[in-house]
C-alpha cells in the first residue's frame, strides 16, 4: 500500500504531462531514479536530511526536465516521447556503471527512514500514514495547481493548441512547465521510494517501469484527476493480489490494454461519461 | 588497422539487422502513422515460430524460415493491421502507441509463461569458422548476414521503385488524400507495407537468434536499436533507416572495443538524443502529418 502512494506521486506527475499537456513522456522511471539516487547518495553518503534533500530532488528533477524539455519541446507530440525515451536508457546506464557514485547494480542500502518532530517513522505503519499524507498534500497542491489559470491553460493546450495560442498562451513555455513540474513529482516520489524501501538499485528506474507507469495513467484515464489512482491499482495492487496468475497476468494486462484501447480510449475512468452520454441520448 | 576493420564489419553486420527492422519501422510509420513499439518482439515470436518448426516438426532450416514467414504475414501482418492498427488509426498516434506498448507487454509474457522463460539457442544458417586474408580474418557468419541483409534491402528497394504497386506504395505514403484520387486501393497498399515489415522481421529473427538466442525478452533490446536506428536515419526515409541501422551497430561495436563495454550502448544512444534534438526544429512536416491523422 505504502508502495503505491510512492508510486502515485509521479504517476500524479506523469498525468500532468500526458493528461493535461497532451505530450507523451516514456521517462518517467528516470525522474524516479534520479530522486532516489539523489536521496540515496545524500542521506547515505553526506548524512543531509530526509526534509532537506526532498525540495533539492524536487527542484534537480525540475531543472533536469526543463533541460531535457527544451529542446524536444520546440516540437510537440511525439519527439519528447522519444527523447524521454533514450534519457531514460541512458540514465540507467549511467546508474548502472559509475560505480563510484551510484553503486552500480549492488546500488544503494542502508537508507534512513525520515522522523517527523521527532517520530520516528521507522516502522511499516507510520511511514504508510507519512507516505498517504504526503500524497494527499501533492494531490492538494496539483489540484489547485489545474484549478488555477496554469492548469486551464495546460487543458486548453492538449485540447487545441492553435486556438490556445490565438488567446495568448504560450505554448512551449506551459508545455515545457508542465513536463518539468511532472518530473519533479517523479523525484518527490523517488526519494520517498528511496526511504521506503531502503535500497536501491537501477533495475527499479528500468525503461520498462516508464512503460509499466505510463500505461497506467492512461489504462485509469488520461487528463482525469483520479485516473493514475485507479491505474496504480493495476499496475501495482491486483499483480499483488493476483499473484497466482504470475506471469499470466502481464501477459493478460498487456492484451486488456489493446482491447482498452480499441473500445475506450479515453481510459476507465471514461466509462462513466460514456454512460451518462448514452442515458443522455435516450 | 586490422582490429579496426574488423569491428567495422561485424558491426556493419549487426547494423544490418537493426536496419532491417527500423526498414520496417519507418516503412509502417510512413504508410499509416503507426509507431509500434512491439517492433521487438515481432523479432522475437519469429524466432520462437521458426525453432518450433524445427525442433517439434522437424523441418528443415529453409521450410522453417519459409513457413514462419507465412505465418508471420498472417499474424504479425494481416492480424495485426485488421484487429490492432485499423480500429485506432483514427484515434491518433498516442491510443496507437500505448496499445502496441500493451501488445509488446502482452506477447514478451505470453512467451515467458506459456512457452519458456529460458534462452534457446537456435542454429545459424551459416558455416561457422573465418574467412581469413592474411591478418584480416571475417567471420562466415558476418559475410552471410551482410549479404542477405544486403540482397533483402536491395530487392525491397528495386520493388519500391521499379514496379507499379511499389510506386503506388510510394505514393500512399507520401500523400494519401492525393493517391486515393488517383485511383489507388490505399488499404490494399497499407496492407502490403504491414506483410513487408512481417518478412522483414523474420529475416531479422533469422539473422539475430543464433547470436542473440531465442529469449522472450530479446526483443527488447533489439526493438530499441530498430528504434534508434530509425530516428538517426531520418525516420522519414527508407534509406536513411539503413544508414541509421548500421552506424548503430557500427558505434555499438567501436564503443564496446575502445571507450568502455559498459558504455556499448551509450554513443549511439547520445547520437540518438543529438539527433532528436537537432532534428525537431526541421520537422514541422511530422506534427502536420500526425494532426492529419487524428
Amino acid at each position: 500500500m505504502t508502495l503505491l502512494c510512492v508510486y502515485l506521486m509521479a504517476a500524479f506527475g506523469l498525468n500532468l504531462i500526458v493528461g493535461y499537456a497532451g505530450q507523451m513522456s516514456i521517462g518517467q522511471a528516470a525522474f524516479y531514479g534520479i530522486g532516489a539516487y539523489i536521496a540515496g547518495i545524500l542521506m547515505v553518503k553526506m548524512g543531509i536530511s530526509f526534509w532537506l534533500v526532498l525540495p533539492i530532488a524536487a527542484v534537480a528533477c525540475f531543472a533536469i526536465g526543463l533541460a531535457l524539455g527544451f529542446p524536444a519541446l520546440r516540437v510537440q507530440h511525439h519527439y519528447l516521447a522519444f527523447a524521454t525515451l533514450g534519457f531514460n536508457v541512458l540514465v540507467f546506464l549511467v546508474m548502472r556503471n559509475e560505480e563510484q557514485l551510484t553503486g552500480g547494480t549492488f546500488g544503494i542500502s542502508n537508507i534512513p527512514r525520515p522522523s517527523l518532530f521527532g517520530w520516528s517513522l521507522d516502522g511499516a505503519l507510520p511511514f504508510f500514514y507519512f507516505a498517504f499524507a504526503s500524497v494527499i498534500i501533492l494531490a492538494l497542491v496539483l489540484w489547485w495547481l489545474l484549478r488555477s489559470p496554469w492548469g486551464r491553460a495546460f487543458a486548453a493546450l492538449r485540447d487545441n493548441p492553435i486556438r490556445a495560442e490565438s488567446t495568448g498562451v504560450n505554448i512551449t513555455a506551459y508545455t515545457l512547465l508542465a513536463f518539468a513540474i511532472g518530473a519533479a513529482c517523479a523525484g518527490i516520489g523517488g526519494v520517498y521510494l528511496a526511504a521506503l524501501v531502503n535500497f536501491i538499485e537501477p533495475g527499479q528506474f528500468h525503461l520498462s517501469v516508464s512503460l509499466m507507469m505510463l500505461l497506467a495513467v492512461i489504462v485509469g484515464g488520461s487528463g482525469r484527476f483520479f485516473g493514475p489512482v485507479l491505474g496504480s491499482v493495476v499496475v501495482i495492487l491486483l499483480p499483488e493480489w493476483l499473484r497466482f496468475l504470475q506471469d499470466w497476468y502481464l501477459a493478460i494486462f498487456g492484451f486488456a490494454v489493446i482491447v482498452l484501447m480499441v473500445f475506450l480510449p479515453g481510459g476507465l475512468l471514461s466509462l462513466a461519461d460514456r454512460f451518462k452520454a448514452r442515458g443522455a441520448a435516450k | 588497422m586490422a582490429d579496426f576493420l574488423q569491428l567495422i564489419i561485424s558491426g556493419t553486420a549487426t547494423g544490418a539487422i537493426y536496419a532491417l527492422c527500423a526498414l520496417g519501422f519507418t516503412l509502417l510509420w510512413q504508410a499509416s502513422g503507426t509507431i509500434n513499439f512491439a517492433q521487438g518482439e515481432f523479432v522475437m515470436l519469429p524466432a520462437f515460430m521458426m525453432l518450433f518448426f524445427i525442433n517439434t516438426a522437424g523441418l528443415p532450416l529453409w521450410l522453417a524460415f519459409l513457413l514462419t514467414c507465412l505465418v508471420a504475414m498472417l499474424l504479425l501482418g494481416y492480424t495485426f493491421k485488421r484487429v490492432i492498427v485499423d480500429p485506432l488509426i483514427r484515434h491518433g498516434v498516442i491510443p496507437m502507441v500505448i496499445a502496441t506498448l500493451g501488445l509488446s507487454i502482452g506477447v514478451k509474457q505470453l512467451t515467458k509463461a506459456g512457452v519458456t522463460a529460458q534462452a534457446m539457442p537456435f542454429n545459424s544458417p551459416f558455416p561457422d569458422g573465418l574467412l581469413a586474408l592474411g591478418d584480416f580474418k571475417v567471420s562466415y557468419a558476418d559475410i552471410g548476414t551482410l549479404l542477405m541483409a544486403g540482397l533483402i534491402v536491395i530487392g525491397l528497394q528495386l520493388f519500391l521503385n521499379r514496379t507499379v504497386t511499389g510506386r503506388a506504395m510510394q505514393a500512399v505514403a507520401q500523400n494519401t488524400d492525393a493517391a486515393k484520387v488517383l485511383g489507388i486501393n490505399v488499404q490494399r497498399m497499407v496492407l502490403y507495407v504491414f506483410l513487408i515489415n512481417a518478412v522483414l522481421a523474420v529475416v531479422a529473427a533469422l539473422l539475430v537468434t543464433p547470436t542473440y538466442l531465442a529469449k522472450f525478452d530479446m526483443g527488447e533490446s533489439i526493438g530499441l536499436k530498430a528504434f534508434y536506428a530509425a530516428i538517426i536515419g531520418g525516420f522519414n526515409q527508407t534509406r536513411g533507416a539503413l544508414l541509421g541501422g548500421v552506424l548503430v551497430g557500427v558505434l555499438e561495436n567501436l564503443t564496446g572495443a575502445y571507450i568502455s563495454p559498459a558504455y556499448k550502448e551509450g554513443v549511439a544512444l547520445l547520437l540518438f538524443l543529438v539527433v532528436i534534438c537537432s532534428r525537431s526544429t526541421r520537422s514541422c512536416r511530422y506534427s502536420s502529418r500526425t494532426t492529419a491523422s487524428t
